[in-house]
């Protein structure tokens, strides 16, 4: 094993040895742009992007000419929001969006909210991360322009029904936005089948270089229209100006056929050692709770909170292992984890949660051992733990009246 | 974030982890926090005359607060209760090279000082 240990693939996954021999003859010899028309030099960088938006394409089910590069995710739905906002304003001025988006998309319907008057419905979700599609319809006005739901959380790995929610909007007339920058290349995702008009997804996530996303434009049945938020050259059919990085957009490409290749069987491996890791932590330790949905989650992901124990001081326990935790003890706010918050996860245990985000490159060995470390420093941070304490002597937490500060 | 040299050597090896019964003679307790907030301290103190004897720590809380507060344990033990009463936030700060996001576990250990000194007086009060 090789330390630490990369159990964090939801922040951000290696680049694939494969990726990066793809890119390589892409910066020094073949470092044509894409947009020079009258020689080798660009028709060469021409071909490789053309050849990786039909990579990308193929794995979501759509034609090439539907994918527009951007610098990542966050561009993307920053385009998809502002973008249809400013070309549909008159239609209507209202877009629905969830609770438990990303904040690319949560930040960016504020931002509409305060700067363009657009009025904003964020649904709840239930106890286990999903958004219900009745409760999308219900929140359809006249007056409403688009949906954004994910299709994957960041966190809990809760997958929403993005098939049912297309079609509601379809059948309303609504444009759907879907941020899959999780879900794509860990699960199949198909935009027809999912009556999906424009989704955002991104290279870093599966295995593919930082600095480069797309986002899907349907082109019929609706042709969809966007206003571009960067003006110039007309790149990208005018919806995103801005000479492409043919070396980055390459590496996606290959990304994206290395996932479609070992999806079949990569989620299956990865969904057992994640079985396994779970059962391996719930059967040794008491007062474990799953976050997120039982099964309609993300093969790689596993988040639970451990009563009593603070996500933190966990993690620094663990300093081999690279987690993350929804306990917010070093952002600015101290707020727990809005998106544990919104499936009504209670802040005590909000602070206690762990992410587990396994990978391509993890092992089984690696899981053996992360089983072994987590039991470890979760026993001794509960005999640290006042809460386990009190609890063990059978006080009810709920009824204590704490000196908060 | 990475914490200082002296915040992971009290998170390794605590000082003082553990605790007195609350009711046993000369033990003063004092509980500060919530849950909500992700740090709960318990410090407890044996006083014998005027002096701090021995003292006993248990947090929830993230590795600055186990720090300041297995620190505070540290420091109380073998002073009177008038110069643990002295013990500043900011020495605590100082001594743990804590980052400005981590001031409030100080501030918490501080506060748990002074509920220890407080509820150790009350009882002593009482039983006179
Ligand atoms: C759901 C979701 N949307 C958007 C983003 C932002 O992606 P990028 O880093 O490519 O901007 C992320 C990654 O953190 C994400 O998980």
């Amino acid at each position: 094993m090789k330390f630490p240990l990369y159990l964090d693939n939801h922040a951000t996954t290696p680049m694939d040895p494969r990726v990066l021999e793809a890119m390589l003859p892409y910066f020094v010899e073949k470092f044509g742009n894409a947009a020079s028309r009258n020689h080798a030099f660009g028709w060469e960088a021409e071909e490789a992007v053309e050849n990786a938006r039909k990579q990308l394409a193929r794995l979501i089910h759509a034609d090439p000419k539907e994918i527009v590069f951007t610098s990542g995710a966050t561009e993307s739905d920053n385009l998809a929001l502002k973008g249809v906002v400013e070309m549909y304003r008159e239609k209507g001025d209202h877009i629905i969006t969830g609770l438990t988006e990303h904040r690319a998309v949560l930040d960016t319907a504020k931002a509409l909210e305060t700067k363009r008057g657009i009025k904003v419905t964020y649904l709840p979700v239930d106890k286990t991360g999903l958004v219900s599609p009745d409760d999308v319809r219900q929140a359809i006005t006249d007056k409403t322009i688009l949906i954004s739901i994910m299709l994957a959380n960041n966190e809990i790995g809760t997958i929403n029904p993005m098939k049912e929610i297309g079609k509601i909007a379809k059948e309303k007339g609504i444009l759907l936005h879907c941020d899959a920058t999780q879900g794509v290349g860990k699960i199949p995702v198909d935009v027809q089948e999912m009556g999906i008009d424009l989704m955002s997804f991104t290279a870093h996530k599966i295995y593919g270089p930082k600095g480069i996303g797309a986002l899907y434009v349907r082109k019929k049945a609706p042709r969809v229209r966007i206003a571009p938020m960067i003006d110039g050259g007309g790149h990208e059919r005018g919806m995103r100006s801005g000479t492409l990085p043919v070396p980055l957009i390459v590496g996606f490409g290959k990304a994206c056929e290395l996932c479609e290749q070992e999806m079949p069987t990569e989620s299956v491996r990865l969904a057992k050692m994640r079985d396994r890791l779970q059962a391996g932590i719930m059967k040794a330790l008491e007062e474990v709770y799953l976050n997120g949905h039982p099964t309609q989650r993300l093969p790689h992901n596993l988040n639970i909170s451990f009563a009593y124990v603070e996500g933190e001081s966990l993690l620094m326990g663990v300093k081999e292992i690279a987690l993350s935790s929804g306990s917010a003890c070093t952002s600015a706010t101290l707020e727990p984890s809005y998106v544990l918050r919104a499936l009504g996860v209670g802040s005590d245990l909000a602070h206690s949660s762990i992410r587990f985000g396994l990978g391509r490159f993890n092992t089984d060995e690696e899981i053996d051992y992360t089983i072994k470390r987590i039991i470890e420093i979760v026993t001794k941070l509960r005999e640290m733990s006042p809460l386990y304490e009190m609890a063990k002597e059978g006080v009810d937490l709920k009824n204590v009246q704490w000196a908060t500060h | 974030m990475a914490y200082s040299d002296k915040v992971v050597e009290h998170f390794n090896n605590p000082r003082n982890m553990g605790s007195f019964k609350k009711d046993e003679d000369g033990v003063g307790t004092g509980i500060v926090g919530a849950p909500e907030c992700g740090d709960v301290m318990k410090l407890q103190i044996k006083v014998q005359g005027e002096k701090i004897v021995d003292a006993k720590f248990k947090t929830f809380g993230c590795g600055s607060a186990i720090a300041s507060s297995s620190l505070a344990t540290e420091w109380m033990k073998g002073k009177t209760l008038e110069e643990a009463a002295k013990i500043k936030n900011t020495d605590i700060v100082q001594e743990l090279n804590l980052p400005p996001v981590k001031i409030h576990c100080s501030v918490l250990a501080e506060d748990a000082i002074k509920a220890a000194l407080a509820d150790y007086k009350k009882k002593a009060g009482q039983s006179e």
